[in-house]
């Protein structure tokens, strides 16, 4: 599957990767370049292949069934960000839902997950037009610390105003556009959402952002940028065999709702959890399924492993018994050689 | 300078004198990305042909470097262990990694020549 935007990276000459059966480009100008600029300034990523639904009808207590997190607590043109779980709280998906109104819900999944989460979804939620809109609207995102200067720029009014997690219905430029003070990067950034015909749009943000230097982001940088942030990632961090009180999504479980999945929550003892890590000294990067060893003794394994452009040092997120404390020294077998390295938050970078 | 030889690994190789320089080519630092450290030998140690004698970290990936010949390293580029981008900006100069001295000298001659090297990139990016 290719975006509407995929000429353009062709142009661009990024490198493109085949992610979850879409064409989409891994780097332009290279991993920490990009990640830097994001840091520092602001960078244009295509997130088109993010799976999106919108749900029309009476459909907010069915909803509230689905996911994990209270949202009730959300009014109209809001976001929230929560698990979708399974009856044995493991995670289907975690996804953004957007309330347009009372009466209409845009959710954003991953990519990954579009065909599965769109039936639990339609068995799920009754009486309600489900339509997948994947197709229909592109998606752009726009982060780091000067992209609300571009917005401004592009003719977006009142985008000083829009607070995190709220959705704003305006022009950018002459085409209308949902924008979500939303992202995956760590930084302060807007989603968008518009017609998918509008291709012209990707071109146009790249020409208002140049005077403050505005770069395309590749999935690379996408996703060192969110490792850093503490955000998840399914298929690595987090999937249908891990509960949002293993990986560190406490804060969205809101046992004070009805949802699918609440029963085995409350009953299970967690045992592991989700730490951050990072290895001492050597800068060896550890990788997706390298053992975590404690006096010799397989504990643990980790989920996502990286450099991180922002600390200079490779950093990761891994499974450990829950009693592994912060700071506890363990060694990380990377190719048959242990690397010291300590545990830590998952939130390597804040603002 | 003599004429580069390389490998299916991607390494290329130059003689110089008793010795050979080691690197890895264009093709491997633009599929590799950026560079972020390199795990390099022990001067004085000695590697089969094939032997994984390095390691690379890509923020992308990690990659094996193999020893293109039988020998014995004499020299290490410990630039790189500060400055590990030096591969991606100047893979055939500065970003040499290490000299060897090759036991059977005639197993430089079984390496791929730059043309055959070239057509071998030019399958594997298809």
């Amino acid at each position: 599957m290719r975006s509407p935007f995929f000429k353009n990276h062709l142009e661009l000459k990024a490198k493109m990767v085949d992610f979850h059966g879409w064409e989409m480009p891994l780097q332009y100008s290279g991993i920490i370049d990009e990640h830097k600029n994001v840091r520092e300034s602001v960078g244009l990523f295509d997130v088109s292949h993010m799976g999106r639904f919108k749900i029309k009808g009476e459909a907010e207590s069915q909803i509230q069934h689905l996911i994990t997190n209270d949202i009730s607590k959300i009014g109209d043109k809001q976001s929230i960000y929560s698990p979708m779980c399974n009856e044995n709280g493991g995670i289907i998906d975690d996804v953004i839902v957007n309330r347009i109104n009372s009466n209409e819900f845009v959710i954003v999944v991953n990519s990954s997950n579009i065909k599965k989460d769109l039936s639990w979804i339609t068995k799920n939620v009754k009486s309600c037009e489900i339509q997948n809109v994947t197709d229909d609207y592109a998606l752009l995102a726009l982060q780091g610390p000067k992209a609300e200067n571009v917005l401004k720029d592009a003719g977006v009014e009142q985008i000083e105003n829009l607070k995190t997690f709220y959705l704003l219905e305006a022009k950018l430029y002459d085409i209308d556009c949902i924008i979500s003070r939303t992202g995956y990067t760590g930084e302060d950034g807007f989603e968008l959402f518009f017609d998918s015909k509008q291709v012209q749009v990707w071109e146009k943000l790249l020409e208002t952002g140049t005077k403050y230097g505005i770069k395309p982001i590749g999935l690379g940088a996408r996703d060192t940028l969110r490792l850093e942030a503490g955000l998840m990632l399914y298929g690595n961090d987090i999937d249908e065999t891990i509960t949002p009180l293993e990986a560190p999504l406490k804060w969205t479980v809101k046992f004070e709702t009805e949802f699918i999945g609440k029963a085995a929550l409350e009953q299970k003892k967690v045992e592991r959890k989700i730490r951050g890590f990072e290895i001492i000294e050597a800068k060896r990067v550890a990788r997706k399924d390298n053992k975590i060893y404690d006096e010799g003794k397989e504990i643990g394994i980790v989920t996502s492993g990286s450099f991180s452009p922002t600390l200079g040092k490779p950093i990761g997120y891994c499974f450990v018994p829950v009693e592994y404390s912060l700071e506890r020294e363990i060694k990380i077998d990377i190719g048959g050689k242990f690397y010291d390295s300590k545990l830590t938050s998952t939130r390597f970078y804040k603002r | 300078m003599a004429e580069k030889k390389f490998t299916k690994e991607h390494e290329w190789i130059e003689k110089s004198d008793q010795i050979i320089i080691v690197g890895i080519t264009e093709f491997a630092q633009d599929q590799l990305g950026d560079i972020v450290s390199i795990e390099l030998p022990q001067v004085a140690s000695s590697f089969k042909q094939n032997d994984v004698m390095a390691i690379i970290d890509s923020v992308k990936a990690s990659s094996d470097i193999y020893c293109p010949v039988d020998g014995e390293i004499i020299e290490i580029n410990e630039k790189l262990l500060e400055h590990p981008e030096l591969i991606n900006q100047s893979p055939y100069e500065e970003g040499w990694i290490v000299k060897i001295k090759p036991n059977n000298p005639e197993q430089i001659d079984s390496l791929l020549s730059k043309e055959q090297y070239d057509e071998l990139v030019g399958q594997s990016k298809e």
